[in-house]
């Protein structure tokens, strides 16, 4: 659905929350204190951007014990890239990637 | 962290009825799980296994919660990859919730062990098993690599 859609892509457009989802992918599983520890934003303002992201269902909460823990929910970046990108294609687009990532990698090193 | 915990969640057009009979039917779980059945009462305390389709029994363990269209929570052990076996048990929890015309599928697989392999292994394969019952009930079609059972494992 094309409203759905429209959150995902408005969750995405923006650098802190974008910057939340790295966190999440370096580290899946973070409490809101774990979140906050390593950025450069306020408790209230990541607060924020979760509530955002969760609605967008790019990401997900579970409460275990007394912990509200943050997941990473790749499934609408996936849809994403199931609508637009082709099944022979994702083969050539990947190696693509890789050399992309290699050789920037070697420059930087 | 002292655990490993694969979490999934996805929208999926339809009832909690239908979602949980796809879920628990081996009819179809044939057509989207790679041509495996599983097989089970689904009521607390009853076996439940997963058979792949040379007959050998890929995972199986025991139903630990069942409340039928809402929630379903299995303890999980591999059976076919001595390495993950060694790890014992695991657990799964599906978690049902209506949302407006679809309904909310929630997927965590865990084990109370960091670094899992059990559940490294299972966070390659679930994506496809979703998205496939995800288009099986939303087109009627499961996704054609999600028919068979893969050639390579």
């Amino acid at each position: 659905m094309d409203a759905d859609l429209d959150k995902v892509f408005k969750a995405l457009a923006d650098g802190g929350r974008r910057q939340l989802l790295d966190r999440l992918h370096a580290n899946n599983g973070q409490t809101l204190g774990e979140l906050c520890g390593h950025l450069d934003m306020t408790r209230q303002a990541v607060t924020k951007h979760l509530k955002v992201l969760e609605a967008a269902n790019l990401v997900t909460t579970l409460r275990r014990g007394r912990e509200k823990l943050h997941y990473l929910n790749p499934v609408p970046i996936l849809e994403i890239a199931d609508r637009w990108i082709g099944k022979y294609e994702q083969g050539r687009l990947r190696v693509l990637a890789d050399l992309k990532a290699k050789l920037e990698g070697e420059t930087d090193g | 962290m002292a655990e490993s915990r694969f979490v999934y969640v996805t929208y999926i057009r339809t009832t909690p009825e239908r979602l949980w009979q796809a879920l628990t039917d081996p009819a179809f779980t044939l057509q989207y799980w790679c041509a495996c059945t599983l097989d089970s009462e689904w009521t607390p305390g009853s076996a439940w296994q997963i058979t792949m389709p040379d007959g050998n029994v890929a995972d199986s363990g025991e139903v630990l919660e069942a409340d039928p269209h809402k929630r379903l929570v299995l303890r999980w052990r591999n059976e076919f990859r001595p390495e993950l076996r060694e790890e014992g048990y695991s657990r799964l929890t599906y978690e049902l919730e209506p949302a407006g015309t679809s309904v909310k599928l929630t997927v965590v697989h865990e084990m109370d062990k960091p670094d899992s392999k059990l559940i490294g292994a299972v966070s390659n394969g679930w994506p496809h098993i979703l998205a496939s019952l995800k288009s099986l009930l939303e087109t009627g079609e499961s996704l054609e690599e999600t028919r068979k059972w893969p050639k390579s494992k």
